[in-house]
């Protein structure tokens, strides 16, 4: 859960951090740094976070059909992740 | 070729072909729209919720297809590409950036929100808020802020309408009731068609739509660059622009790429804004209505390929300054939300001049009535039943949904006829720093009861407050209009920021400070009517097999819009 975590942060904090990608140099068929740089991210998020998905779909018990789940599960502590 | 194109760049009079093409589509659309009232339930294979469980059978390809149409609205067609070609690329290209940091943040919460929400039947955040704290009056700020966030969202797919309705000739003349009235006649259709058919609407038109705003997107896209010499032309005729003096400002006319003082203002909008977006009550009704809390991860996955797209139609705003597009309007005054409009209408032929426009005028629509009924919906559970008349049956409520579908889209009206409409991304910007502040309320709630509900109350409202006086001291030079952007100086930063940034930060440190306070002297924090099980049940769950079931059809108030599960709701 924490390596899902962390792969969500990334796109987050790269495309917050401005300043690292607000140049022209290098050129890509003829677009500026800035803008092919954060069309690339697009790409790289859609990545991670699928990579997230796959990695919270292992995480979470599997249940058999039959099982009555209707009242509070076994892992009844109020945790903050809660993907498990 | 280049004879004609000058002909028709300089000609503001009525393009009689686009023109009647437009009509023509919108005409269909309407009648489709007040059809969809008439779908009966189960009568046959063409019903509406045959239609409609059939798209719960639909592929991931077929979803992705259907979501990506609601993504494009008056805000990727009109006003981002509008705020690239005046102020560059701060103003307009954080819309990407926007777009992706989006998924993951909404990854983390909605899976939590969505199996909190169908354990106990809740389908607004208010619901939620009200059932964690057992307290009316949070409950009421999240429904208040909601209603009223939501009108310059509607308002800027109005000014979207208007666009293409004054590039295609309509709305001239002096006197402002004849100015207006094309836009009067638009939205009037809208309201009834609402109003009569409620979610069937948007539901029955959206397929329309979809087919027409992707032939015009992979036309445009393709198309259009080529035309003007390739990107090596348009960003060398984007940066001279940007480069030159504004007369008004003395400053340059805008931003080729962030530079120092704008990096923030560059992260804030856009992080902002994505926080901001599935606050909105048409985003979490459509968040909601997917068949499990995995459908909205799947699509967070899949989702951001939009952005792509979204970053190239921004980038139209630039091919227009390649092309020289002169946008002005009927009253002869330049006004750049034309500019997209006017670009189609200088480089197409004039019938694929009429598809485009009624893309961008049907793709406004379409998501305008979504938050319409779901900003409505928001008003008569939260509002109407909790505090006016507890005793309201099911009849009533759906009654005063309708009439408030209504009054929210005046409002919005009013909006687009009184504030600044040069810069129409503002609307949305405006919006943001509204719905964000019901963002601690409702996020952090999912995860914890730390927090306490008076103190939450309290930063909300300091947050709004100061949020609105930041906005409304924000004049337009040019204009002299209050509330001509939504950046403002960060305190202590000495930095330009989005507005709503600064006010959520503001917001979290007097949540923080308060909490701790109250927590302290031991002031109760209401009751908590959820169990730590509800956050993560998932659709084997029987209570939200039950809850699932009831909201499926769309002669339910909170039912699924547009039949797509799990999407993004409009942008």
């Amino acid at each position: 859960m924490i390596t899902a975590g962390v792969l969500l942060m990334i796109p987050i904090v790269a495309l917050m951090w401005v300043p690292s990608y607000a140049r022209i140099e290098p050129e890509l068929l003829g677009f500026p740094f800035f803008f092919w740089y954060q069309f690339l991210w697009v790409f790289l998020c859609s990545a991670l976070t699928y990579t997230a998905y796959r990695l919270t779909l292992a995480a979470r018990p599997r249940r058999t059909p039959g099982e009555s789940i209707a009242g509070p599960g076994p892992d009844g502590s109020d945790s903050t992740d809660g993907d498990r | 070729m280049s004879a004609q194109l000058a002909v028709m760049a300089t000609d503001t009079g009525i393009n009689g072909v686009a023109l009647a093409v437009l009509i023509v589509l919108f005409a269909i659309v309407t009648v489709a729209g007040f059809m969809a009232s008439r779908f009966k339930r189960a009568d046959s294979l063409e019903s509406l919720d045959e239609w409609g469980l059939g798209g719960r059978k639909f592929g991931t390809w077929i979803t992705w297809f259907l979501l990506g149409g609601d993504l494009y609205t008056a805000y990727t067609f009109v006003a981002v590409p509008a705020a690239m070609f005046a102020t560059g690329a701060v103003a307009g290209f954080f819309a990407v950036p926007y777009t992706i940091v989006l998924y993951p943040i909404i990854f983390i919460f909605m899976a939590r929100l969505w199996s909190v929400s169908h354990r106990h039947g809740y389908v607004t955040t208010a619901d939620f808020v009200r059932g964690r704290y057992n307290s009316r009056a949070l409950s009421l700020a999240v429904a208040v802020t909601g209603f009223v966030a939501t009108m310059p969202y509607i308002a800027l797919q109005l000014v979207g309408i208007q666009a293409v309705l004054e590039v295609a000739g309509l709305g001239g003349g002096d006197n402002i009731i004849a100015k207006d009235a094309p836009l009067f006649i638009a939205f009037a259709l809208l309201a009834a068609y609402t109003y009569s058919s409620g979610l069937r609407a948007p539901a029955v038109i959206a397929f329309v739509k979809d087919i027409l705003i992707y032939l015009v997107i992979i036309v445009a896209v393709i198309y259009l660059p080529g035309q003007v010499g390739g990107w090596t032309e348009i960003f060398g005729a984007a940066q001279d622009k940007m480069a030159t003096t504004n007369e008004a400002t003395g400053k340059p006319t805008g931003t080729f790429i962030s530079v120092d003082g704008t990096h923030w203002a560059y992260a804030t909008l856009a992080l902002g804004s994505a926080l901001a977006l599935f606050m909105y009550p048409h985003s979490v009704t459509a968040s909601l209505s997917s068949n499990s809390r995995n459908t909205i991860r799947r699509n967070a996955a899949i989702l951001p390929a939009y952005s792509f797209v979204l970053g190239l139609l921004a980038l139209l705003g630039w091919v227009a300054i390649a092309a020289g597009t002169n946008p002005i309007g009927l009253d002869g005054e330049p006004n750049a939300q034309l500019v997209i409009p006017q670009l189609f209408e200088d480089m197409f032929p004039a019938w694929f001049a009429g598809v485009a426009f009624a893309a961008i005028a049907i793709g406004a629509l379409v998501p305008a009535a979504i938050m319409s009924i779901a900003a409505a919906n928001t008003f008569s559970r939260n509002i109407y039943k909790e505090w006016l008349n507890p005793a309201a049956t099911p009849a009533q409520e759906a009654k005063v949904s309708k009439l408030m579908s209504l009054v929210v889209k005046g409002f919005a009206l009013i909006f687009v006829l009184t504030l600044d409409k040069q810069n129409a991304i503002n609307f949305q910007l405006l919006g943001g720093i509204w719905i964000l502040q019901t963002f601690p309320v409702v996020v952090f709630s999912l995860y914890t009861r730390w927090f306490h509900r008076y103190a939450l109350l309290a930063g909300w409202a300091v947050a709004m407050v100061y949020g609105t006086v930041e906005a409304y001291q924000v004049v337009n030079p040019v204009t002299g209009k209050n509330f001509g952007g939504s950046l403002g100086m960060i305190p202590g930063l000495e930095q330009m920021g989005y507005i709503a940034m600064t006010a959520f930060v503001l917001n979290l440190v007097i949540s923080v400070v308060l909490s701790a306070i109250l927590n302290a002297a031991k002031v109760s924090n209401g009751e908590d009517e959820t169990i730590p099980f509800d956050y993560i049940a998932d659709a084997d769950d029987p209570r939200v097999q039950k809850d699932l079931a009831q909201h499926q059809s769309h002669e339910d108030l909170y039912g699924d819009p547009d039949d797509v599960p799990g999407n993004a709701g409009a942008r």
